[in-house]
C-alpha cells in the first residue's frame, strides 16, 4: 500500500488533477454544480422577492398587466420545458449506462424544445412590442379600470421582461451547454465511469425549467376567473 | 572541493517550477492564484489608501479647502468602494485562503482549479473596469448606491462601477465555491470534521455567505443598473417603485458582507493564537459553532442598518434582537482566545503582536456595533462619525489587522523565506497605534454629532479632526514598511525553515514553497488540531 505508486499509476485524461478517482471527482461535481443552483436560486430570488412586494402592493395594476399575457403561448411554452426535462432525464439516463448514440439523441430533441420555447417567448416579446408595452421604449398604457396606475403596471412589465429575459438567458446558456454535451457524446467522449458533465447539464437544465415553472403562474395566472 | 560529490539540485517547488509569464497567467495551482490575487489586491489596498489620504488631508480643516464638495463624494464613495468590494471581501479568503486551505485539508488542489483561476480573471476586470470608471470621472453615490439617487439624480459612472463591482462579486461566489467542494469531498484521510483547523470552519462559513449573498446583491445592483438605463421606476417613487426596497435587497447582502470580511480574519486569528501560546484552541467545538452561527444570524440583521429609514418598529425590534444575538458567538470567540492564552506558553512574535491588535480593537468595534444596534442610540449616532469609526474598528482593527497577520505568519510557506523580525514588529507597533489615533477620535466626534460625508464642518470639531489625520499619517507609514521589507525579504530574508512555527497545522507539514502539488504523499491525519500537548517535539525553529 505504498502511496508512491499513486503519482507513477496512469491517470485518465479526464481525471482532474484534485481527485483519487472518478468516484470522488463526479461526486465534487456534482456538488459544486449544486452549490451554483442555489447561487443561480438567490439570484432568481432576489427578483421574485421584489416581484411579490410590487405585487402585494399595487395588486390591482398587476392584475391588469397580467391579463396583457398571452396565456395560450405561456402554456404551450410550460408544456415544452416540461417535455424537454423528460428528454434531458431519458439524455442523463443513457449516459449514465454509457449509451453514446442514445445520449446524442436525446440532446438533439432536447435542443429542438429549447429552441421552441425561445422562438414561441420571442414571438410574446414582438407582441408587448407591438402593443407598446415595453417599459422604456416608448411604453404606453391605457386603462380605465378603477384603482390601476399606468405607473405602475409599467412596473410589472418591468419585472416581467427582467423576469423572464434573465430565464431566456439562462435558456440560452442551457443550449450552448446541451450543444457542447452532443458535440462531446458524438465523439464518444462519455462512459460509464465519466459522464459528470452530462449530470450537471442535466441538473441545470432541470433548475432553468423549475424557474419557469414558478415564473408562468407567478406572471399570467394571477387571476383570470374575475373580469 | 570540499561539498559532497553529488551537486545539490535546487528542490523544485511551485515557484521555480516555471518562470514564464504565460506559467503564471495561466496556472490553475491555487497558490499561484493566491499570490496572484494577493499582488492585486495590494494594488487596489494602495489606490483605496491614495483617497482616504486626501479624504484625511481635506478634513484638517473645518472649511471644505482642498477638494469641492462633488470630488469629496466621489473620494469617499471610491474609497469605499475599492476597499470593501477590492481589498477587504477578497483579502483573507482570496489571498490567505486561497494560498492555504487546500493545504490545510491535505489536497493536491482546490476542487475547480480552474474555475479557480476564472474567479481571479474575473476580479481582474471588474478592478479593469471600477478603476476605468473612476479614471474618466468617479462615482459619487456612496458605496451603498442608495437609490433613488444613483439612479436617477447622480451624473457621475454609476453604471460602469455596477459592472466592475458584478465582476468582482462573482469572482467571490466562485472562491466561495470552490471552498465547499474542497472543504467537502478533499479532505485527507482522517481528517473528519471536528479535526479541522478553525481557519477551514471559518472560511467555511464565508463561503457559505458568499453564494447566499453575492447573487441578491448582483441582482440589485442591475435593477439599479437597468432602472438607470431605461428609466424604468423600480426603485423610483416618482414612477411608482420604492428606494426603500432597494435597501432591503442591497443590506441583505451587504450586512453579511461584514461577516465575509470579518469570518476569516477570525479563523486566522485562531491559527496565530493556537500556535503562539502553544496550546489548543480553548473550546474548539464553540469556536467552530461560533463561525456557523454568526453566518446564520448574519443573513437575519440587515435590517439595522435601516432604523431610520421608515421602516416599521416592530421590524426595527426584531432586527435589533438579531443584532444583539450576533455578538453571543462574537464573544464566544474573543473569550476562547483569550482563555486559550491562559498558561499558554505565549511567544511575541508579529504574527501575534497582530492577533493582540486584532482581538483588542474587534471587542471595541464589537462592543459600539452593539451601540448601534440599540434602536435609541443608533438614532442619535447614524451617519455620524461614530458609525464610520465602528465599522473601521471592525474592517481595519480588525480585518486588515488579521491579513497582515496572516501574511507574516504565513510568509515563509508562501516564499521559503523569513521576514525581518524587527522590523516587522516596528510596524505591527506602528499600525496599531496610527490606527487607535486616525480612529478613535472618530468615535468622539460622531458622539458629540459631527455627520460622515461632509467635507467641511464646525470648527469645535477641528482638534480632533487634526488628530486623527495625524493618525492617519503614522498608520501610512505602517502600511508602507510591511510592502518594502517583505519585498526585500523575498531576496534577502532568511530561507525560512518548513515549518518555522513547529505548527501542528497541515499546512506546514510540507516544504517551504511547497510543491506543485503540496504533498509528496497524501498525508493522513490521525490526531484533533492544535494537539500541541502531544508533541512537545514541535519548536520554534526560526
Amino acid at each position: 500500500m505504498s502511496h508512491s505508486t499513486e503519482a507513477a499509476a496512469v491517470r485518465h485524461p479526464a481525471l482532474q488533477v484534485p481527485y483519487r478517482d472518478f468516484d470522488q471527482q463526479r461526486e465534487t461535481a456534482t456538488l459544486g454544480m449544486f452549490v451554483f443552483l442555489l447561487t443561480e436560486l438567490m439570484m432568481f430570488g432576489g427578483l421574485f422577492c421584489g416581484y411579490l412586494v410590487y405585487r402585494t402592493l399595487y395588486f390591482p395594476s398587476f392584475l391588469e398587466g397580467s391579463r396583457h399575457m398571452d396565456l395560450t403561448i405561456g402554456a404551450v411554452n410550460t408544456a415544452v420545458l416540461i417535455c424537454s426535462s423528460l428528454t434531458m432525464a431519458l439524455g442523463v439516463k443513457a449516459a449514465q449506462q454509457g449509451r453514446g448514440r442514445a445520449i446524442v439523441f436525446y440532446m438533439v430533441i432536447t435542443l429542438l424544445f429549447g429552441c421552441t420555447f425561445l422562438a414561441l417567448k420571442g414571438v410574446e416579446y414582438y407582441q408587448h412590442w407591438h402593443a407598446r408595452e415595453v417599459p422604456g421604449f416608448g411604453f404606453e398604457f391605457v386603462s380605465q379600470v378603477a384603482g390601476v396606475d399606468p405607473r405602475r403596471v409599467q412596473l410589472f412589465f418591468a419585472l416581467y421582461f427582467l423576469m423572464t429575459g434573465l430565464h431566456a438567458l439562462h435558456m440560452l446558456i442551457g443550449i450552448g451547454l446541451v450543444t457542447g454535451i452532443l458535440i462531446y457524446a458524438h465523439k464518444g467522449h462519455f462512459t460509464e465511469a465519466y459522464h459528470n458533465p452530462v449530470e450537471n447539464v442535466g441538473l441545470y437544465w432541470h433548475f432553468v425549467d423549475l424557474v419557469w415553472i414558478y415564473l408562468f403562474p407567478l406572471l399570467y395566472l394571477i387571476s383570470r376567473t374575475h373580469t | 572541493m570540499s561539498a559532497p560529490s553529488v551537486a545539490v539540485e535546487p528542490r523544485e517547488h511551485y515557484l521555480n517550477v516555471d518562470y514564464g509569464i504565460r506559467s503564471w497567467l495561466l496556472t490553475t495551482d491555487h497558490k499561484r492564484i493566491g499570490v496572484l490575487y494577493m499582488i492585486s489586491i495590494t494594488v487596489m489596498f494602495f489606490i483605496g489608501g491614495l483617497f482616504a489620504t486626501i479624504i484625511r488631508l481635506e478634513l484638517m480643516t473645518p472649511p471644505g479647502d482642498l477638494v469641492t464638495s462633488d470630488t469629496y463624494n466621489k473620494l469617499f464613495t471610491m474609497h469605499g468602494i475599492v476597499m470593501v468590494f477590492f481589498f477587504l471581501i477578497p483579502s483573507v479568503p482570496a489571498v490567505i485562503g486561497n494560498f492555504v486551505l487546500p493545504m490545510m485539508v491535505g489536497a493536491r488542489d482546490m476542487a475547480f482549479p480552474k474555475i479557480n483561476l476564472l474567479s481571479w480573471y474575473l476580479f481582474v476586470i471588474g478592478a479593469g473596469i471600477t478603476l476605468y470608471a473612476i479614471v474618466v470621472g468617479g462615482v459619487d453615490t456612496g458605496w451603498t448606491f442608495y437609490t433613488p439617487f444613483s439612479t436617477t439624480y447622480s451624473n457621475t459612472y454609476v453604471f460602469g462601477s455596477i459592472v466592475g463591482i458584478l465582476f468582482a462579486g462573482f469572482s467571490s461566489i466562485f472562491t466561495g465555491l470552490n471552498f465547499i467542494a474542497t472543504i467537502h469531498k478533499l479532505r485527507a484521510p482522517g481528517l473528519t470534521w471536528r479535526r479541522m483547523q478553525l481557519f477551514l470552519w471559518s472560511n467555511y462559513a464565508t463561503a457559505v455567505i458568499m453564494i447566499l449573498g453575492t447573487p441578491v446583491v448582483a441582482i440589485s445592483l442591475i435593477l439599479v443598473a437597468v432602472e438607470r438605463v431605461w428609466h424604468i421606476g423600480i426603485f423610483n417613487p416618482a414612477l411608482g417603485g420604492d428606494p426603500v426596497l432597494f435597501q432591503h435587497l442591497f443590506w441583505f447582502y451587504s450586512h453579511p458582507a461584514v461577516y465575509i470580511m470579518v469570518l476569516p480574519a477570525m479563523g486566522v486569528i485562531s491559527e496565530l493564537v493556537s500556535t503562539f501560546s502553544r496550546k489548543r484552541v480553548f473550546g474548539y467545538e464553540f469556536v467552530a459553532a461560533a463561525s456557523i452561527a454568526i453566518a446564520v444570524f448574519g443573513f437575519l440583521v440587515w435590517g439595522h442598518h435601516m432604523f431610520v429609514a421608515g421602516i416599521s418598529i416592530y421590524s426595527a425590534l426584531l432586527f435589533s434582537i438579531m443584532s444583539y444575538l450576533v455578538a453571543i458567538p462574537s464573544a464566544v470567540k474573543v473569550f476562547n482566545w483569550t482563555a486559550t492564552l491562559y498558561k499558554g506558553a505565549i511567544s511575541y512574535r508579529t504574527p501575534m503582536l497582530y492577533a493582540f491588535g486584532f482581538i483588542g480593537l474587534f471587542t471595541i468595534g464589537g462592543l459600539t456595533g452593539l451601540f448601534l444596534a440599540a434602536l435609541g442610540v443608533d438614532i442619535h449616532v447614524t451617519d455620524t462619525y461614530f458609525v464610520v469609526a465602528h465599522f473601521h474598528y471592525i474592517m481595519v482593527g480588525g480585518t486588515v489587522m488579521a491579513y497582515l497577520g496572516a501574511i507574516h505568519y504565513w510568509w515563509p510557506k508562501m516564499f521559503g523565506r523569513m521576514y525581518p523580525e524587527g522590523w516587522a514588529k516596528i510596524s505591527a507597533a506602528t499600525i496599531f497605534v496610527g490606527f487607535n489615533v486616525t480612529f478613535f477620535p472618530q468615535f468622539l466626534l460622531g458622539y458629540v454629532g459631527m455627520p460622515r460625508r461632509y467635507h467641511a464642518y464646525a470648527p469645535e470639531f477641528q482638534v480632533l479632526n487634526v488628530m486623527s489625520t495625524a493618525g492617519a499619517s503614522i498608520l501610512a507609514v505602517g502600511y508602507l514598511l510591511p510592502l518594502i521589507y517583505l519585498i526585500w525579504s523575498l531576496r534577502y530574508g532568511a530561507i525560512a525553515p518548513a515549518n518555522p512555527w513547529g505548527s501542528t497545522g497541515l499546512e506546514w507539514q510540507t516544504t517551504s514553497p511547497p510543491p506543485t502539488h503540496n504533498f509528496e504523499e497524501t498525508p493522513v491525519v490521525s490526531e484533533e488540531a492544535y494537539a500541541y500537548d502531544k508533541h512537545p517535539e514541535m519548536e520554534f525553529v526560526a
